[in-house]
């Protein structure tokens, strides 16, 4: 933590507030003459008004299809016609009009789209430019029926929350491990998050590339990581560097983030189409997540937690799956799930900060126990691990 | 986990079920009046298929795949209904050797069409319209086309027909720049329906923007004899041709973002005019159709008419068909032709017509011919 001290004039309450007056006075000064004697007219060449369409969401369903469009032009944007597949169709907008810079409306048109194929949307506004939209394959978006929120819940636990309560259950088994078990542990639980800070970071910025440029996606995520992971620093500090339960709620709190994250994606696949979930991948995410349950397990080898402790670490690290899948089956837009991914991606880089607070603390050793062997091969065997069985989900 | 919903995703160039699709910007000159003049426009447009209470005629054929709301041809300063019509005919005049002179005055304009609704094209024209001026006359006269260029770019006019070197309208030999005019002093010939269009360069460029015409020559009867009555028909004017319910039909495209692929095809520009607004046919009279085919970018298009049959005369240099009881013809870019048909025998009815490359039709290229008992 940085603590900066500015020299502070020594003004009394009134007159600082006067001198505020002055730069909002030319600012308004600036704003008027600007608008008022346009002296950037030379500039005006006769080239039309830069447009940007980005389309956020897609709802497909037996009136046809509605997207989400949101406009981010220099000036405000008309869509003018709408083709599906290289044909003119009927479409309504709401709201009507001028859709303004940074604004959005719902697109509807009355079209028979077909189970499974591919469709092409595109929009031309009235200066003729075009805006391409795929529909990669068209299946019915997902509503929030009972039997889909149950048949997603399953997915969710499947991926989340079994292989996290999987990992915790070697507790037992580690619990009267020495110290080089532990340190290899706790390396092991840093690679493993260090994998999942990459991949998170990866993900949120492609999700965010895909977003509309009004939302500057990349500084997006990296300003929401930074704020989530100092959030969570300055909250997990309160009472001290934290230890033992309140470490390893912390790592499941990181986890659950990024779980949330993921589950966002893999509901947004579903939304988008990508329906053939094998049970083979199903498994492979169920792998691929138990280091999870060991990594939350490993700062609390030496307390003794409740059994309850362990539920509620489980459900935190691998229900926010859940909630994912049912809210990213809705075809949220791709800024919602890029900002998710980046708070869970601050969420694991607080967390590996503690952990190795931990490990250079436990045994006296500073800043040494962090390269110790056991620690070393901890760290690689988690990454490898984490890498390893992400090439069974890889397609 | 993530890796499973990412690559199934971007295997098909898809990320999140939403796309981040860049602006193509195009090369236009006034949008900002375009996009004022729309707001008008579509908002009514778009309340109108709303409210639906009833459904105009077109939707019983279309169903909703058409373009929403309507082109003021006002403000375009040409209706595609009344173009059909339309034959610039010039001003008739005697030479000294006893032929007929036939004088027209073509002006290059740089002006914004509305190409479908809501939509501004940047074109140029002749005389303010795109197609530009459908000319006419009969074989053997004398014509005398002035062409004024009153846009910011060299162009011309470049006649399909026979006539010198120097009258051809290619670049040194009639291309003129901007402000400047010339006169094209050409014979008649062949009798045809024929085109003009801008020669200047690029081509491509020159075309796809609008410069282009029908230059219909009506043959002579008189150096006809074994074809008098069909070429007297063929006449405009003569008491033969009075009966003929004729044409002018150009098919072209637009290009309105300039990616070499054409955003809206039309017969007379408007997409969709002839379905939104039938053209009215007298079911007792022939119809008689000048057609040509200017669309740019696309090897080829076609005309295919529904539940009629036509003959067709290719390049109409010919008084006897070249294709005999057809109901479709492919035309290249330049290629034009007669088609003679007939609905007397038809009930009356709507009866579709289009480009039998789907795609055509379906952006914009297709209408009806709304077949009458008695026009009034």
């Amino acid at each position: 933590m940085m603590h900066e001290k500015i020299d502070a004039a020594p003004v009394t309450g009134l007159s600082r507030y006067l001198w505020l007056l002055l730069p909002a006075a030319v600012l308004a000064a600036a704003i008027v003459w600007l608008l008022q004697a346009n002296p950037l007219q030379g500039f005006n060449n006769g080239a039309p008004p830069v447009e940007n369409l980005t389309i956020e969401r897609t709802i497909l369903d037996h009136d046809g299809l509605r997207l989400l469009v949101r406009a981010g032009g220099s000036d405000p944007m008309m869509v003018a016609q709408v083709q599906v597949d290289a044909a003119y169709w009927e479409f309504s907008q709401e709201p009507q009009g001028p859709i303004a810079r940074g604004d959005t409306a719902w697109i509807s048109l009355p079209f028979p789209w077909v189970l499974g194929e591919t469709h092409n949307v595109t929009f031309v506004t009235n200066t003729g430019a075009t805006f391409d939209h795929e529909i990669a394959v068209a299946v019915p978006t997902p509503v929030a029926t009972s039997g889909s929120l149950w048949s997603q819940g399953i997915l969710g636990a499947f991926v989340g929350i079994l292989p996290v309560a999987i990992g915790l259950m070697c507790y037992p088994a580690l619990r009267g491990a020495g110290q080089r078990t532990i340190t290899f542990l706790l390396a092991l639980t840093v690679g493993l998050l260090a994998f999942l800070l990459v991949d998170t970071v990866v993900e949120a910025l492609e999700f965010a590339s895909a977003s509309a440029p009004i939302f500057q996606g990349s500084v997006m995520v990296v300003l929401t990581a930074a704020a989530s992971f100092l959030i969570l620093m300055a909250v997990g500090r309160r009472r001290g560097t934290p230890t033992g339960l309140a470490l390893a709620t912390f790592i499941a709190l990181g986890i659950g983030l990024h779980n949330f994250g993921e589950g966002l994606a893999i509901g947004a696949a579903f939304a988008a189409g990508s329906a053939g979930l094998g049970t083979f991948l199903v498994l492979g995410f169920t792998l691929h997540n138990i280091t999870e349950g060991i990594g939350i397990a490993a700062p609390i080898l030496k307390v003794k937690p409740s059994l309850l402790s362990f539920v509620g670490l489980a459900l935190l690290a691998g229900g926010p799956a859940v909630i994912g899948i049912w809210t990213g089956s809705l075809a949220y837009a791709p800024q919602w799930t890029a900002i998710a991914l980046a708070i869970g991606a601050g969420a694991i880089a607080q967390v590996i900060v503690e952990v190795c607070g931990l490990m250079s603390r436990s045994n006296g050793q500073g800043i040494k126990a962090l390269l110790a062997p056991a620690s070393f091969g901890g760290l690689a065997a988690g990454v490898a691990f984490m890498y390893t069985t992400a090439m069974l989900v890889k397609i | 986990m993530l890796k499973w919903a990412q690559t199934a995703l971007s295997r098909r160039s898809l990320l999140g079920g939403g796309v981040a699709a860049l602006g193509a910007t195009s090369i236009c000159t006034s949008t900002t009046v375009a996009q004022q003049t729309h707001s008008g426009d579509h908002g009514a447009a778009a309340s109108a298929v709303k409210s639906g209470d009833v459904a105009p005629a077109h939707r019983s054929a279309h169903g909703s795949m058409i373009t929403v709301g309507a082109v003021d041809n006002a403000r375009n300063g040409f209706d595609p209904t009344s173009m059909l019509t339309d034959w610039y005919t010039g001003e008739l005049s005697d030479l000294p050797d006893g032929r007929k002179l036939r004088s027209f005055e073509i002006t290059v304009e740089e002006k914004e069409i509305e190409i479908a609704p809501g939509v501004m094209f940047p074109a140029w024209t002749y005389n303010g319209r795109v197609p530009g001026p459908a000319l006419r006359a009969a074989e053997g006269e004398r014509l005398s086309i002035k062409l004024i260029n009153n846009g910011s770019h060299p162009h011309s006019l470049h006649f399909h027909g026979i006539h010198a070197a120097r009258m051809d309208g290619v670049p040194g030999a009639g291309v003129i720049g901007p402000g400047e005019e010339f006169v094209y002093e050409i014979t008649a010939k062949p009798f045809g329906c024929h085109l003009y269009h801008c020669h200047a360069l690029p081509l491509a460029r020159h075309i796809h923007k609008g410069m282009y015409g029908l230059f219909v020559i009506d043959p002579d009867p008189a150096r006809h004899p074994d074809h008098l009555e069909v070429a007297a028909s063929r006449l405009l004017g003569f008491p033969e041709n009075a009966r003929w319910q004729e044409l002018a039909m150009v098919m072209n495209a637009f290009d309105t973002n300039f990616d070499g692929e054409n955003e809206f095809y039309a017969c007379n520009t408007v997409a969709h005019c002839y379905a939104k607004e039938p053209i009215k046919i007298d079911k007792g009279r022939p119809v008689r159709i000048y057609l040509m085919n200017i669309v740019e970018f696309d090897p080829i298009n076609s005309f295919h008419l529904h539940a009629n049959f036509f003959d067709y005369y290719d390049q109409g240099t010919t008084l006897t068909p070249t294709l005999k009881t057809v109901d479709l013809i492919t035309q290249c870019q330049a290629q034009r032709g007669i088609l003679e048909f007939t609905f007397e025998e038809h009930e009356p009815g709507l009866y579709m017509f289009h480009a039998h490359q789907s795609e055509f039709t379906e952006l914009g290229w297709m209408g009806m011919f709304d077949v009458q008992e008695t026009v009034s």
